[in-house]
């Protein structure tokens, strides 16, 4: 087996990109709408993840609705500080991704923490530990929040 | 808001949920809760949002999705509303924002991210997304990721 998604996986990851229902028997219920068997479609959710074309199967959180506050944040690196400098985030605990990116401003990471005022107290050490100045671009407003993978 | 029972349920459940026939049932028996209350829980998370969906997380890179544009557009502050609901109802765009400027270096407040298999198929989209702002965009920009440095994700405590 290659763990490439064959047809029927697409069918059902772009089907399971929507709600799973909360009812005694979810399974069944996706495999019904799709016309396929209960038991598959657990076999092939779990074979997906195993093979780590699915990050995850499960509920996705809304931070700020916990009571927690995420915010995006740019630095621009020196290109020969740039992996030490990442080495330094990835140790943070508040630094939930980071992406380098193709710009003055070349690496962008979302930090987020447990309740709003985290956020500065974060970026502060990120300008600590680095010397290097935190632009925030906090959310004002969200438009659209998906994972609209066709797969 | 959550309680305390909500946030030990999301913290057992955020990992993913149980691969079996009545994943409900078996979170409840984990957390020595009765499977109507689990279910009765998420359906009130997920219509307060704090549960944005159930469902599955897709790895891009998996999917062959290598590549990710950060597209960023200066429009004026009075139609950013009405133009990010636009950009944000195009099915390729996965999320869009508003955001504060940083002048004089970043006068961008409208964020939307693109993916694709190639580096033609994102400058596509970033394209579609210039069509439909015309003239209400006086200057934009694509950042395209070079590299992942870090992806956990979000993690409450229990």
């Amino acid at each position: 087996m290659t763990g490439a998604p064959d047809a029927v996986d697409r069918r059902l990851i772009n089907a399971l990109q929507g709600g799973f229902p909360v009812v005694p028997r979810p399974f069944a219920a996706v495999a019904e709408a799709l016309g396929l068997d209960e038991d598959d479609v657990i076999g092939r959710i779990a074979r997906l993840v195993e093979a780590g074309i699915l990050s995850r199967f499960g509920p996705m959180l809304d931070a700020e609705r916990l009571g927690g506050a995420v915010c995006l944040c740019a630095l621009a690196v020196p290109p020969e500080r740039f992996d030490v400098v990442a080495a330094m985030l990835a140790d943070m605990p508040a630094v939930a991704h980071n992406y380098e990116r193709r710009h003055a401003l070349n690496m962008w990471f979302v930090l987020a923490t447990e309740t709003p005022q985290g956020i500065e107290a974060a970026a502060r050490a990120v300008e600590a530990a680095t010397g290097l100045a935190v632009a925030r671009f906090p959310k004002e407003r969200e438009y659209f929040i998906g994972m609209r993978v066709e797969a | 808001m959550a309680d305390d029972t909500d946030r030990r349920l999301l913290a057992a459940v955020q990992a993913g949920l149980p691969l079996v026939r009545e994943p409900y049932r078996a979170v409840a028996e984990r957390l020595g809760l009765d499977k109507a209350d689990v279910m009765a829980r998420l359906e009130r998370l997920l219509a307060s949002g704090a549960v944005r969906r159930i469902g599955a997380v897709p790895n891009h890179y998996r999917l062959g999705l290598v590549h990710n544009g950060m597209t960023v557009w200066d429009v004026a502050d009075a139609e950013v509303d009405r133009l990010g609901a636009a950009v944000g109802a195009l099915d390729f765009v996965t999320h869009c924002y508003r955001r504060p400027r940083a002048l004089p270096l970043w006068p961008y407040n409208l964020f939307a991210m693109v993916h694709g298999r190639t580096e033609g198929e994102i400058d596509d989209k970033r394209s579609v997304i210039a069509c439909l702002l015309g003239d209400d965009c006086r200057t934009s920009d694509m950042l395209p990721s070079t590299r992942i440095l870090k992806k956990t994700g979000l993690r409450i405590g229990a």
